[in-house]
């Protein structure tokens, strides 16, 4: 990444209020992103991965009990603006999402072919004929046959559901397009499907991608970069060719490790103990408690070290 | 030396002949049923005494009626099936939950399997008081023993189940379904709701309860790659059919139906050049409402015939120990 990149975030930090106390679902989390790039946000489940979806497009629920940071889309400081400009100006219109399971979010009464205009129609004040013009283009990117457009969510299969909701997140031409779990509930050879759209979509647009997903295998045919999320903190980011090879963080060189691989006599490795609560998670590396190259400077929180253009969470590699 | 028998040399423990199972669509005032969706439509296998058989399918195949089916939590339309020689099917009820002692069963959804209002140690008893075996001091010895054996401690006997991650309680039913000392376990989406990076943890302790107490699985799952260090042959799914049977080694390396070839290329490796496209299949899983004529996957093969899209193709033994129902490979 040599020029500016498209996005840069800082210090993310999303906390909830509950009865129990404060949830530090995202908590000081950092990365970058290039033009007509993919980063992979990789996560496990409950580390925050939604969370930080919801941060970045600013989609908050009532009990926050802290959000701040920085999040610089082309070079300006979009936390900045107030929500009025950012629901006119970035929401929808540069940066777009399919949310978690967005293919059962569909609304079920009315046609998907109006569901995936209707951005162009709510930002861009398009009128119905033109918004209806763009949303069968973006069916045909996305692979999903024209006469869908007419049909109703529930005449569809999931593969294509999930398809008709990437085109509503594409419909607008956005920048950045952020993507969680956009194939955990669908089969294998549906998810290959999805993908091979999604590796297409990335050649032939200039669109960059968020990938959150727990799916590492899956997530290496698209990730141009690679961030790893452990317990609301990203504890590496890192380019995909490299992170892919040789990741340094203990958390994902052990994740790496217990991914099945075919036809291998190596057994898939796994770790044990469970993260920490979000809740009130351990002063020190929130890996320690897991972690067996754990040493006495564990106990104090490790700063972010650089090596070689790698980000890596711990204190190895100080 | 492991002087144990190979599996291959031991009896057949369970045995599957032509298992149909439709599940009637009701509609109307009267209820009157007008359609069937036919989850199994003909399904024969057999498992040997101490070995794990995989079987694999996409989300509706009907993998999981197959499993519940054997163990009659659901009632079949037809076909047998045999537990140590013995008719399931045939069996009066109080025979049955007799039976049902040695057959278990573990389910995907850690979660929903416990009850969230009983101590998970009582909820590991309640078999033993079902069957009457031991009395209370006992049964909770056992359940401790059970516990231990899946990496727990005595103390988490007295604790609830929200207390536990996702993977504890996947051991928790685990220690439940062993309790009764069964011979068989029908192990359904066992890690399906597990991260990845615990999965191996509790397919590595099914490993070694099967070894200490000989046990038999079928080891139900929707993806090719967690079954196979698991599994001693596995068996595919489509539309409520077989369609290819045989050890894993030749499974893995030399698949000879389209469908397993399919499901083995959209496998994802994590490596960094891995953009390549995986084999793509036209369409969806047709509905087993009305599955196609012939050969049920002919709409989606790439390498279709005329003639199956006419005949159905049969299952049979195409070499020793390998089965397949393809005109390709007849
Ligand atoms: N509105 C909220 N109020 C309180 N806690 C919340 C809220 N939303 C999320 N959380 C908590 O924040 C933590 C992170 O949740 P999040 O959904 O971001 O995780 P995730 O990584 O997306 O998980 P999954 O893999 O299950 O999708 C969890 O402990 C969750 O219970
Ligand atoms: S900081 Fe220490 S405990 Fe944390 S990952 Fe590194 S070595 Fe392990
Ligand atoms: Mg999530």
């Amino acid at each position: 990444m040599a020029k500016e990149p498209l996005l840069r975030v800082n210090d993310l930090v999303l906390h909830f209020r509950t009865r129990n106390g404060a949830v530090q679902a995202v908590d000081g989390v950092f990365f970058e992103l290039g033009y007509k790039e993919a980063v992979v946000i990789l996560g496990e489940s409950g580390c925050g991965k939604s969370s930080l979806a919801r941060a970045l497009l600013r989609l908050l629920p009532r009990n926050v009990e802290r959000y701040s940071g920085k999040i610089y889309l082309e070079n300006a400081n979009i936390m900045a603006l107030d929500d009025e400009q950012f629901r006119q100006n970035i929401r929808w219109v540069r940066m777009s999402f399919v949310p978690q399971a967005a293919m059962n979010a569909l609304n079920p009464v009315l046609r998907v072919g109006d569901q995936v205009a209707e951005p162009m129609i709510v930002h861009y004040g398009t009128k119905k004929e033109d918004a209806l013009a763009q949303a069968a283009k973006m069916f045909q990117q996305v692979g999903v046959p024209l006469d869908f457009l007419n049909r109703y969510a529930f005449e569809l299969s999931g593969g294509m559901r999930q398809r008709v909701a990437i085109a509503m997140a594409l419909v607008t031409a956005p920048m950045l397009v952020i993507l969680d779990e956009p194939t955990s509930a669908l089969d294998v050879l549906t998810q290959a499907n999805i993908f091979n759209v999604l590796k297409r979509l990335k050649k032939e647009l200039e669109v960059s991608f968020i990938l959150i997903t727990h799916d590492i295998a899956t997530s290496s045919e698209l990730a141009d970069r690679v961030a790893v999320m452990y317990a609301g903190q990203i504890i590496e980011t890192s380019d995909a060719q490299r992170f892919f090879r040789e990741p340094l963080h203990p958390y994902s060189k052990m994740l790496m490790a217990s991914v099945p691989r075919l036809r291998t006599n190596v057994e898939p490795d796994f770790i044990s103990g469970q993260p920490p609560s979000l809740l009130k998670p351990p002063q020190g590396c929130r890996f320690a408690e897991r972690c067996p190259k754990r040493f006495a400077k564990c106990s104090q929180e490790p700063p972010v070290m650089n090596v070689d253009g790698i980000q890596v969470k711990c204190w190895l590699y100080e | 030396m492991d002087a144990r028998p190979q599996p291959s040399q031991k009896p057949d423990l369970v045995v599957v002949k032509n298992l149909v199972k439709y599940f009637p669509v009701r509609s109307g005032l009267l209820q009157r049923t007008v359609a069937q969706v036919k989850a199994v439509d003909g399904v024969s296998f057999t498992i040997k005494d101490g070995e794990t058989l995989g079987l694999v399918g996409e989300s509706g195949c009907g993998k999981t009626t197959v499993g519940r089916t054997i163990l009659r939590l659901i009632e079949p339309t037809a076909g047998e099936v045999y537990f140590n020689r013995e008719n399931i099917f045939a069996m009066r009820p109080d025979a049955l939950k007799a039976m049902r002692r040695h057959m278990q069963i573990i389910f995907q959804d850690p979660y929903a399997s416990l009850n969230p209002r009983m101590p998970i140690g009582e909820s590991i008893m309640e078999g033993l008081h079902i069957h009457k075996i031991g009395h209370p001091k006992e049964r909770w010895e056992i359940a401790i023993q059970m516990l231990k054996k899946v990496g727990l401690e005595e103390y988490h006997a007295r604790r609830y189940p929200h207390e536990f991650s996702g993977g504890q309680r996947q051991r928790i039913g685990i220690a439940r379904a062993l309790a009764l000392r069964p011979k068989f376990i029908v192990c359904d989406e066992p890690v399906s709701a597990l991260d990845v990076s615990i999965q191996s943890q509790v397919l590595n302790i099914l490993k070694d309860l099967q070894r200490e107490f000989g046990l038999t699985y079928l080891f139900i799952a929707h993806n090719l790659s967690v079954v196979e260090h698991i599994s001693d042959r596995v068996g595919v799914m489509y539309l409520g059919k077989l369609v290819e049977l045989t050890d894993r080694e030749t499974l893995y390396r030399e698949p000879l139906h389209p469908y397993t070839k399919a499901l083995l290329s959209a496998i994802p490796i994590p490596h960094p050049n891995a953009k390549r496209d995986r084999i793509i299949l036209k369409g969806d899983v047709p509905s087993p409402l009305n599955p196609p004529r012939g050969c049920r996957f002919h709409p989606r093969c790439p390498w279709a015939k005329d003639i199956c899209a006419r005949q159905e193709p049969e299952f049979k033994e195409v070499r020793p120990g390998h089965w397949a129902a393809c005109w390709l490979v007849d």
